[in-house]
């Protein structure tokens, strides 16, 4: 367990460092941007809402950076990140939270099933290896090569638009909400198929890749050789192989939602899914500096966890993780 | 950034390069004569672990003339060329606009080879001006990148102790920190006049490109540094900078080279989605601008494909460029990667449902010589 414990203190600290770094980058930026946005927001919004902002980026205050600090951390343990300056006068942390709960279901679903997906593909073309499934890699490389956002664009061209088999964009079709009954829920999952869709081509690739690479080197080992030399089934030797050879997967797993993540959130601003991308969107337009930096928080984080969880999965796996202490 | 796990990365810790030209590999025994020119490469080094590394890199670094490699340089030379000559190409203006079909996007013809934008703004021309910024800023972060990651994973690696421990921290704190959406922050406050100048944009993408490069770097430094041939120089009384020059620096070759494509790959994708997001000064012309307009004006949605079709499809062919030259280099990396050639003779020899088996170090020569008989 003295893995995990370090790994929750990496990641506990990583936390940290993400919080202080975003609150540098706006007092570090030459041309002090901020002010220029609120000489603009004069007179839209109310005088303590500006006095708000102006503390929040320490701009016309006496308060060193030190107190500054401080206050932004007591800030940010109290749950609050400001008042977003774009869906006035709604705070950033209502605004977060209405959209986190499209991007959780839409992203985690569609990691999970490219993941799987991914894994078996992989295992499958290694096992294959030599064999004309080989021709598969090079195709990968498209997807892993082209922009989320560009096959988002290409299947709602053709899917939505074209074909008309999925609605173009949102995430549900009626105005007010019915209720969680059939009907409702029928609707946000034909919303959300080309979305997720899009998600698993882009990052099956890389699972395919990497799975193939691995399961190619394990496939060499002695103890596959024996498994195979005293006549195992071939399902249970591929088990054994496959066991051992995702480790990397999981492990690498830091590397890739973090890319994942970002190529959904563009994927979302394509198909108008109301979630957090669609609203980073609508930050970056409007500079709404806010609202840009608790999405930055709140994707840090939910990053974190997931970074968590796959080590919590890869203890589970390898039983060597356990044995020391 | 739509790069998923799989690129250098995952299958390169255990495989040390140096391992590779370790002489049991030698492909010549197998006789499978030209079946993997690839195997010429590593396999010339024959007393690499033996004694100091041959001098003359043309002879010791050969790329391995495999399809992939060929198709990837033909690529990225047709970019880089478009990079320099692009902008002369264009045959209008860019950015010239007129209202003249009530703000309609027309289609290609003759005299506009694809198409218009809703401004009857020349598509191609926008392409071609394009290219270059967009070119040279995912170049420009991939030198920088690699240069802070060689620097930082091959001193980690070498000093090991305490500067190995911060700058291994200092690396998985960027690994695990989401890149895109520290970018859109710190380009969400830089003043717009930054959005014009593609070498600062290099430069900011690369701060958050470069810890994967220099944890793979550290790795493989930590397995050269207890080499013999490091530790003579060591003992001989080399100082520090030149034994990581001269003695580890060049057997690091291929994993800087992928490490560069890596960062470049990363460059591409992620200037592209701050320009597709309009973080970057739209009237500079790179590829993520015209998706920027597109997007913009529900070209998707309303079916003018010539509009965001040719953008799109250029980041991935470049993006597939250098993901080709990376999966040969991993190929040169690790030997049993490779799946052309040898093991498709082989298994068409020995039947399908067999495990095509691939050499461990120097015990398969014998398993092959009596499969494959004749040198």
């Amino acid at each position: 367990m003295r893995v995990l414990v370090r790994r929750i203190a990496f990641y506990v600290v990583t936390a940290w460092a993400a919080i202080t770094v975003d609150f540098f980058i706006p007092r570090l930026m030459p041309g002090n941007p901020v002010s220029a946005v609120l000489a603009r927001l004069q007179g839209q919004v109310t005088a303590s809402t500006i006095s708000g902002l102006e503390q929040q980026y320490g701009l016309n205050t006496k308060e060193g950076l030190w107190g500054q600090y401080v206050h932004y951390l007591q800030n940010l343990f109290h749950g609050n990140l400001g008042i977003s300056t774009s869906s006035y006068p709604a705070e950033v942390t209502t605004v977060i939270r209405g959209a986190l709960p499209w991007t959780l279901g839409l992203v985690g679903t569609a990691t999970v099933i490219s993941f799987a997906l991914g894994t078996l593909i992989g295992i499958g073309v290694a096992w294959r290896r030599g064999t004309w499934l080989d021709s598969v890699l090079p195709a990968t490389t498209f997807f892993q090569a082209a922009p989320y956002f560009f096959i988002a664009f290409l299947a709602l061209d053709l899917f939505a638009t074209r074909l008309g088999w999925f609605p173009t964009g949102r995430a549900y079709g009626q105005l007010d909400f019915p209720g969680f009954n059939a009907t409702y829920i029928g609707d946000v999952l034909s919303h959300a198929v080309l979305p997720a869709l899009t998600i698993v081509l882009c990052s099956a690739a890389g699972w395919i890749v990497g799975m193939r690479n691995v399961m190619v080197t394990t496939m060499d080992e002695d103890y596959v050789l024996v498994a195979q030399a005293k006549g195992l089934p071939k399902g249970r030797v591929i088990w054994y192989a496959a066991r051992n050879a995702i480790l990397p997967s999981v492990s690498g797993f830091s590397l890739a939602i973090g890319f994942v993540v970002s190529g959904a959130l563009l994927t979302e601003i394509v198909f108008s899914y109301p979630g957090l991308g669609w609203i980073l969107l609508q930050a970056v337009g409007e500079r709404d500096y806010p609202l840009l930096q608790g999405i930055f928080l709140i994707i840090t984080f939910a990053v974190l966890a997931a970074n968590l969880a796959a080590d919590f999965v890869y203890v589970l796996l390898d039983p060597r993780t356990r044995q020391e202490a | 950034m739509s790069t998923g796990t799989g690129l250098p990365g995952a299958g390169l810790p255990g495989a040390g390069l140096p391992d590779a030209g370790l002489p049991g590999v030698g492909l010549p025994v197998t006789g499978v004569p030209g079946a993997d020119p690839a195997g010429t490469g590593p396999g010339q080094p024959a007393g690499a672990g033996l004694a100091l590394p041959p001098p003359g890199r043309a002879r010791r670094f050969q790329l391995p003339r495999s399809p992939k490699i060929i198709i990837g340089l033909v690529m990225m030379g047709a970019f880089l060329i478009l990079a320099v000559v692009g902008p002369w190409l264009a045959p209008y203006n860019p950015s010239s606009s007129a209202i003249i079909t009530n703000g309609v996007p027309q289609p290609p013809s003759a005299a506009h080879w694809l198409g218009t934008t809703q401004l009857q703004q020349d598509v191609f021309s926008q392409m071609v001006t394009g290219g270059r910024s967009t070119v040279l800023v995912a170049f420009a972060a991939g030198i920088v990148a690699t240069v802070l990651s060689v620097v930082i994973g091959v001193i980690a690696g070498y000093r090991g102790g305490l500067t190995d421990d911060s700058f291994s921290m200092l690396a998985n704190f960027f690994l695990v920190l989401p890149a895109l959406p520290l970018l859109i922050v710190v380009f969400g406050f830089l003043p717009p006049a930054t959005g014009s100048n593609d070498l600062l944009i290099g430069l900011i993408i690369s701060i958050t490109g470069w810890a994967f490069g220099a944890r793979v770097l550290r790795a493989q430094t930590l397995s050269l540094r207890n080499r013999d041939y490091v530790e003579s120089a060591r003992i001989v009384g080399e100082r520090g900078w030149r034994v990581i020059v001269f003695e580890i620096l060049p057997n690091l070759t291929p994993v800087v080279a992928a490490s560069f494509l890596f960062t470049v790959l990363y460059g591409v994708g992620t200037y592209t989605a701050l320009a597709f997001l309009g973080l970057i000064n739209p009237e500079h012309w790179s590829w993520g601008s015209i998706l920027f307009y597109a997007q913009n004006n529900e070209a998707e949605i309303s079916g003018y494909w010539w509009w965001y079709m040719p953008p799109g499809f250029a980041v991935a062919l470049l993006g597939t460029a250098l993901a080709l030259l990376n999966f040969g280099i991993d190929e040169f990396i690790n030997p049993r990667l490779r799946a052309a050639g040898l093991s498709r003779r082989r298994t068409g020899k020995a039947g399908r449902g067999k495990l095509p088996r691939r050499f461990v170090l120097g015990v398969t020569p014998v398993i092959r010589a009596d499969e494959g008989g004749q040198p």
